[in-house]
């Protein structure tokens, strides 16, 4: 019977036939933790009397929520974790290495492999044809300790682009016009997979974006085939080994199909406090911001920080508004050394934010005042979020962020640009 | 599921209640301090919620409850709070997975039929709501019969001691 990708890449790692609405058992390729929900895990899979990790090779600790850390309990969570990957033999990235999924699409993900880990945006590998799904401690301990998990095989809503995105419109616009179309639940418990031809101009880089913000429309996974373009970006990072083509059966069964002209997008803004609160970007036109976060495994990428330097390049953001700028990696902030970038937003008056999740989630780096609002490039704008359940956030692209740090207030970047 | 009657009274919430609602990441810092954490569950929605909840009591929400992050702190701080069952319109993915690995029974079902602080009775075996007060009768989704096993053995970590793996059933 066809498949769809979902189906394809179940299918292999369980074994079975699967098909939508089964339920499997599947080798997991890759776990990891990260430092929030890393240490419940660690204390679960102890409790659970489980001595050893199943597969240490697969298996990695990043501390990229807390980093460095700002509290004392946290800084202990970090030695627990650290200690766990001593005992364990599983590998562990430091803080300051850069957000976890950023460094899983860099170093681990290849098309065709099941990824777990312990944060909602897992499913950002599925740009790379990755069936990568977040779960909690308990899933994540099960896997450290079995290797393995059951999937309901997914339903699958299939995204047939075409086109190429306008001036000023970018992968982020995409994904946030898609979830303001079918809602923060349109995609709950699917898989949503992207293809057309569009797919030909739509980079890697642009693909984490997107695949990232799958689960924001609730779905299990957000998947693109395995093309050219992921073979380029594999190779690019010393990893062409790990390429192998990967698509869906041409006649697969689809529950649903969304067919999206790009060439049609505008850049877009979620407003406060949900991501399917979406429209474009005149609606939120002249709203005064106080600041602006441009980063996190949404939009912390080199094309990223190019779109924003490009704009920032020999201006000033304004006065009244602070402009803080977290590259996703490591390799990302040494890349945008290299290419000028950082120098172009220092100059321009952002504030360099070390490699991680920095104001994302509201633990540090960039926490908001009361009634203060702020444009970030993240994919989450719930209340409190940014740890102040009085201060509002919006959502754009890196051109809007910049565009609008420039003017102090939600600005289109085609006037820009 | 053997036959298990809950009885409590409801505490009412909205659609879309994230994480973030739920427990904030403001407090990652406390995530290894749960009955810390447990203080806060809730507090950007209702600051009453924590005073509120009585041993047994339901957390009645509306559609997509749970939505965003994978933080299983938040259904083991509602469970802290005394919380005994969720019943939702629907409820997001991860956390749906997280509150049964948890023990904490999930039931979806029209709860536009249930008013704040209703008297409520749960047949979980057979998946109906009976509101005490209105008299409103509610029957609920099935889980899966993997997911109603976890939940009958009190959450994931137990079935996996118990069964040194995942069972699946012939369907």
């Amino acid at each position: 019977m066809a498949k769809t990708l979902a189906e394809k890449i179940l299918t292999a790692k369980s074994g079975t036939d699967a098909k939508a609405g089964d339920i499997v058992i599947a080798h997991v390729d890759l776990v990891f933790v990260q430092d929030t929900g890393g240490p419940l895990t660690v204390k679960q899979f102890k409790e659970s009397g489980f001595r050893k990790i199943a597969e240490p090779q697969n298996t990695v600790i990043f501390l990229d929520h807390a980093a460095p850390s700002p509290a004392r309990q946290l800084s202990n969570d970090h030695v627990l974790l650290r200690r766990f990957a001593r005992e364990s033999g599983c590998c562990i990235y430091e803080i300051g290495d850069g957000v976890c999924h950023q460094l899983v699409a860099e170093r681990f993900a290849k098309p065709g492999d099941i990824i777990v880990g312990s944060d909602s945006h897992t499913v950002t590998a599925g740009a790379l044809a990755a069936f990568a799904t977040g779960m909690g401690s308990s899933d994540v301990a099960v896997v450290l300790a079995l290797g393995k998990t059951w999937f309901r095989v997914p339903e699958t809503f299939f995204v047939n682009l075409k086109g190429t995105f306008s001036k000023g419109v970018y992968a982020k616009d995409l994904i946030l016009y898609l979830i303001g179309q079918i809602g923060a639940d349109g995609a709950t418990y699917k898989a949503l997979e992207f293809g057309g031809e569009a797919l030909a101009h739509i980079t890697v880089s642009q693909r984490l974006t997107i695949a990232n913000m799958a689960v924001e429309a609730g779905a299990k996974v957000g998947l693109f085939p395995s093309d050219e373009a992921t073979q380029e970006f594999l190779t690019a990072q010393g990893r062409s080994d790990s390429y192998r083509p990967l698509y869906p059966d041409t006649d697969a069964h689809y529950e649903r199909v969304i067919s999206l002209n790009i060439a049609e997008l505008e850049p877009m803004v979620s407003f406060p406090h949900w991501v399917d609160n979406a429209f474009p970007v005149g609606k939120a036109k002249g709203i005064k911001i106080q600041q602006v976060f441009i980063g996190t495994c949404t939009n912390g990428r080199l094309e990223d920080l190019a779109v924003a330097a490009n704009i920032l390049q020999g201006k000033k953001r304004s006065s009244g508004t602070r402009l803080l700028v977290a590259p996703a990696s490591r390799q990302v902030l040494a890349q945008a050394i290299d290419n000028g970038y950082i120098k172009s937003l220092i100059e321009a008056g952002a504030t360099i934010l070390p490699p991680g999740c920095a104001a994302c989630l509201g633990l540090h780096q960039g926490v908001l005042g009361d009634g203060e609002v702020c444009l970030s490039t993240a994919n989450r704008n719930f209340k409190g979020r940014m740890g102040n359940p009085e201060a509002m956030i919006y959502l754009a692209s890196p051109a809007t962020a910049a565009a609008s740090a420039l003017r102090g207030e939600i600005t289109d970047p085609r006037e820009i640009l | 599921m053997p036959d298990i009657i809950l009885k409590g009274k409801a505490i009412k919430f909205g659609d879309n209640i994230s994480t973030d609602l739920i427990i904030p990441g403001k407090y990652a810092h406390l995530r290894s301090n749960l009955p810390e954490l447990a203080r806060h569950v809730m507090e950007d929605v209702d600051p009453a919620f924590v005073s509120r909840a009585k041993p047994g009591d339901f957390l009645v929400a509306g559609k997509n409850f749970g939505l965003g992050s994978s933080r299983e702190h938040a259904p083991v701080v509602i469970k802290m709070a005394g919380i005994s069952a969720i019943l939702a319109k629907s409820v997001a993915r991860i956390f749906f997975r997280n509150a049964i690995n948890q023990g904490m029974p999930v039931l979806l079902c029209d709860t536009d039929r249930v008013s704040d602080d209703d008297e409520l009775e749960i047949d979980l075996a057979r998946g109906i709501v009976t509101d005490l007060t209105s008299g409103a009768k509610l029957s609920c989704g099935k889980l899966l019969p993997l997911m109603s096993a976890i939940l009958e053995e009190g959450g994931l970590i137990p079935y996996i001691q118990k069964h040194k793996g995942f069972v699946i059933e012939e369907h």
